[in-house]
């Protein structure tokens, strides 16, 4: 039988549709090379392989009784921060070890609905805070391209592990760029929908107007059939929009021709510090998407270099109220004290990691009287050009072409000490949270070292079928998306 | 802004947050913010004063659900996860001498 845990969902699909293998014998397959390769990778927190074996046995009756699906018996990892019923959810935290989820957060409800399997729970960036996946307090995971190497963050488990095909897919969360950039140091192709698409009910939030949860595959014909999946109005969660779904995976086309499509190229997106080997890589993909019949545009984003700035008082602010709720009394870990205000403070010192704690206090101020004009009104208002700014390139495009980081996968421990120098990799990423637009990431080259670089599809609003399209046919006149990394 | 950043007190601010922070943690995390902070004044070159703020990017305003009766949480379950419970309810400290 084929190497059932090296292919995708699509090829997958088809062959326990036609018999040539079952839900069991995929998930089997699956947990013997967690086994043989997760030592080293180090990309999941936990996995309950009985449940997981459940699921892939109902999955099979399902199928044998007449119920199909192109997720039907799939397994699926799933980033630490979405709760599943009855399994921990650490978001890799002290602050969170002995909790047991009591409800499923949509996400899952809808992998469920449509068979999947959950797989596993993998390793991430403390409550999402992060580059890298070093601030996790959990575990550590390794780049599979390069072990000495970080996966990227804060969904630096969810890349790795399919990255290494120790899952066929999985889901992640995107605050500033927590898809993007680990697949792009993983290789893989990371989707951040559209503020809106899907609802975020059940995912531990960071920062409520930013989060988005979003799928991270093997290819970009099997993100868009999670996306189809995940995506839809949720009444749990008000900020999900009433709109269709659109079929996804039916809008990749048949062919993989650009003709009459405008390609945006920001200048401002060829940062300083940049990495040659990135930066030809991504031009190179330019030049690729030209040759596919595209139209090569420039555009502009004078605002862009300020998404750091407004990126880290908003998302801060918000988090320091979201986190808010980790105090000790209800769930999770608890330090007594004589008064609830001292356990608060004894149980948030010892819970929380450094990054964590650095960003409530940051927002706690950005927040406080006094303050909240200067640094939070402000950077709302910064916000507003950002987003102004796309809109303005969205007349000229139909979709933006550029890096999804100014370098490849950097060596563990480079910048942890240097908590600015880590944010300011966020760069090319954080500007399409504060729009809210969607924007993919797909491999589109490798540096001298070996290390995975990404192409990153930036779409207006509710655009994810034009991103996918141009990453698609991108895919498929390329063979990036085919290496393997050695384990 | 740069006239309102006289500097950030961290140690009251992470009172305001509930965070018990070492000296060590105190020391560094100063450090650590003031440099941010700094950097985030970069935004002091843009006049917004006609800039509407955006709090939230799509337009979605006040949803609200039908005022019906819907299920909970299943409350062992919560209950479960607390660090410590009595009858079926959350113990916490005192709150009010006497």
């Amino acid at each position: 039988m084929a190497e059932l845990h090296t292919l995708t969902i699509a090829e997958l699909s088809e062959m326990l549709s036609s018999g040539a293998c079952t839900s069991v014998e995929l998930v089997k397959d699956l947990l013997a090379v967690i086994d043989a390769r997760d030592e080293k990778v180090g990309a999941y927190l936990t996995i309950d392989r009985e449940a997981a074996m459940e699921q892939a046995h109902a999955a099979d009756e399902a199928r044998a009784a007449g119920k199909s699906g192109v997720l039907l018996g799939i397994p699926v990892a799933i980033k630490d921060l979405l709760n599943v019923k009855g399994q921990p959810c650490t978001c890799s935290s002290k602050i969170l070890e002995g909790y047991t989820a009591p409800y499923d957060a949509t996400v899952i409800t809808r992998l469920r609905d449509a068979g999947a399997v959950l797989l596993g729970r993998v390793n991430m960036d403390e409550f999402a805070m992060g580059s890298s996946t070093e601030n996790a307090a959990l575990g550590k995971t390794s780049n599979p391209w390069n072990l000495e190497h970080v996966p990227g963050g804060s969904s630096g488990g969810s890349a790795a592990c399919v990255s290494a095909d120790e899952a066929i897919a999985s889901l992640g969360s995107d605050t500033g760029g927590s898809i993007r950039q680990p697949a792009s140091f993983c290789g893989c192709v990371g989707v951040k929908p559209t503020y809106g698409r899907v609802s975020r009910y059940g995912l531990t939030a960071f920062a409520s107007s930013l989060d988005q949860i979003g799928p991270i595959t093997k290819t970009v014909k099997d993100s868009a059939l999670l996306l189809e999946a995940i995506c839809g109005l949720d009444k749990m969660d008000s900020s999900s929009v009433d709109m269709e779904v659109p079929a996804f995976s039916a809008a990749l086309g048949s062919d993989t021709s650009l003709a009459g499509m405008k390609l945006g190229l920001p200048k401002e997106y060829f940062v300083d510090g940049m990495d040659p080997e990135v930066e030809k890589a991504v031009r190179d993909a330019v030049e690729h998407c030209r040759s596919l019949g595209a139209e090569i545009v420039d555009v502009s984003l004078p605002n862009a270099k300020y998404a750091i700035a407004v990126y880290y008082i908003i998302a801060t602010a918000e988090a320091s109220a979201n986190l808010a709720r980790f105090d000790g009394i209800r769930y999770g870990m608890r330090l007594d004290g004589k008064d609830p205000a001292e356990l608060y403070g004894r149980t948030r010192a010892a819970g929380f990691g450094p990054e964590v704690k650095r960003r409530i206090i940051l927002g706690t101020y950005v927040l406080s009287s006094g303050y909240y004009d200067a640094y939070y009104l402000k950077a709302q208002k910064v916000r507003t050009l950002i987003r102004n700014d796309f809109s303005d390139a969205f007349k000229q495009c139909d979709a933006i072409l550029a890096p999804v980081t100014p370098t490849a996968a950097y060596r563990k421990g480079e910048k942890t000490d240097d908590p600015l120098k880590m944010y300011l990799d966020d760069i090319l990423t954080t500007p399409v949270n504060l729009a809210g637009n969607c924007a993919l990431s797909l491999p589109c080259g490798f540096s001298g070292a070996g290390l995975p670089i990404g192409l990153q599809i930036i779409g207006d609003a509710f655009r994810e079928e034009t991103i996918l399209r141009v990453g698609y046919a991108y895919e498929q006149t390329t063979d990036w998306h085919t290496r393997k990394p050695e384990l | 802004m740069s006239e309102s950043n006289q500097g950030m007190d961290v140690g009251y601010v992470a009172r305001l947050a509930c965070i018990d922070l070492t000296e060590e943690e105190r020391g560094l995390f100063q450090g650590q913010l003031d440099q941010i902070l700094h950097y985030v004044e970069q935004l002091d070159e843009l006049d917004v004063s006609n800039v509407e703020p955006t709090a939230h990017a799509i337009p979605v305003y006040n949803v609200l659900r039908k005022d019906e009766l819907g299920s909970s949480l299943d409350h062992d379950a919560v209950i479960a996860n607390a660090p410590s419970a009595a009858d079926g309810q959350i113990r916490v400290p005192k709150i009010i001498d006497q």
